[in-house]
């Protein structure tokens, strides 16, 4: 049964994703994305991951998904694709590279961390939830990324003003 | 209980897709949204070795990551409208000069 579940939601997130990078109108890519992104919550609940299930269905599918709309709106684009391609031969030459990526990074994978044994025997062994590890060993970081925030807010909003004459 | 390599697996499938994204398209919008796929790939990968050795500390990594996502969103975005302001076209293939 997990199994099932896992191949549904591992075609839904690879089909959206394969959706974004295919469909020509930037729109539907962008709610493609949010399917993908709401997939992916999804895969974290199956690993027991359910705070960072929320924090995806709410920063991505939410926040960073109508952004995306948001821009659409303000670009108006869909015209940006249709003239002819001047480095179109270039571009075919992407599906073999990124299908040779593809190999490298299976064959990685197959090789060495996932062959040792099994060490899932005692789930969590700190015992330590997200919460508290946050406030504790990764209370650095975490005051890093409240300033990293405060920068783009006030870095965008430098980007985007208008000049007043 | 899936096995976590299955999990891994799809995320670097992911990853190649948003590579193979930012490779093939045109659209500013699109190879951000490819970049976005990126980083969930990672984020995925990292929950999923987290789970493997039963600790949170994968999950705490990603939340940074999901941080830093946002941000880079939300001022790449601010650059593609600035850039579109300017000269009211968008593609990557014509922007070669960083001055306005």
């Amino acid at each position: 049964m997990p199994y099932a579940g896992f191949l549904l939601l591992a075609i839904v997130v690879g089909g959206s994703a394969l959706g974004v990078i295919l469909v020509r109108n930037p729109i539907h890519a962008a709610l493609l994305l949010t399917v993908n992104l709401a997939g992916v919550a999804a895969l974290y609940l199956m690993l027991q991951a359910q705070f960072l299930a929320l924090v995806q269905v709410i920063v991505y599918a939410g926040a960073i998904a109508v952004l995306f709309v948001f821009a659409i709106m303000v670009l108006i684009p869909g015209k940006e694709e249709t003239g002819p391609d001047p480095l179109r031969g270039y571009r075919w030459l992407a599906v073999p590279l990124a299908g040779l990526l593809l190999l490298e990074t299976l064959l990685v994978l197959r090789s060495s961390v996932l062959q040792s044994a099994s060490v899932t025997a005692a789930p969590n062994p700190s015992g330590e939830p997200l919460y508290r590890l946050l406030l504790t060993d990764f209370l650095f970081p975490f005051e890093v990324t409240s300033v990293l925030l405060l920068t783009a807010l006030v870095g965008v909003m430098a980007l985007t003003k208008r000049k007043v004459s | 209980m899936v096995p976590e390599s299955y999990y891994v697996a799809l995320s670097a499938g992911l990853f190649v897709i948003g590579v193979l994204g930012v490779l093939i398209r045109r659209d500013p919008l699109v190879i951000f949204m490819s970049i976005e796929l990126m980083l969930n790939a990672a984020n995925l990968a990292l929950v999923a070795f987290g789970h493997r050795h039963g600790s949170v500390d994968g999950q705490a990594l990603a939340l940074f990551v999901m941080a830093v996502a946002a941000a880079e969103v939300a001022v790449g975005l601010a650059i593609i409208v600035a850039i579109f302001q300017l000269r009211r076209r968008l593609s990557v293939d014509e922007l070669s000069v960083m001055r306005g």
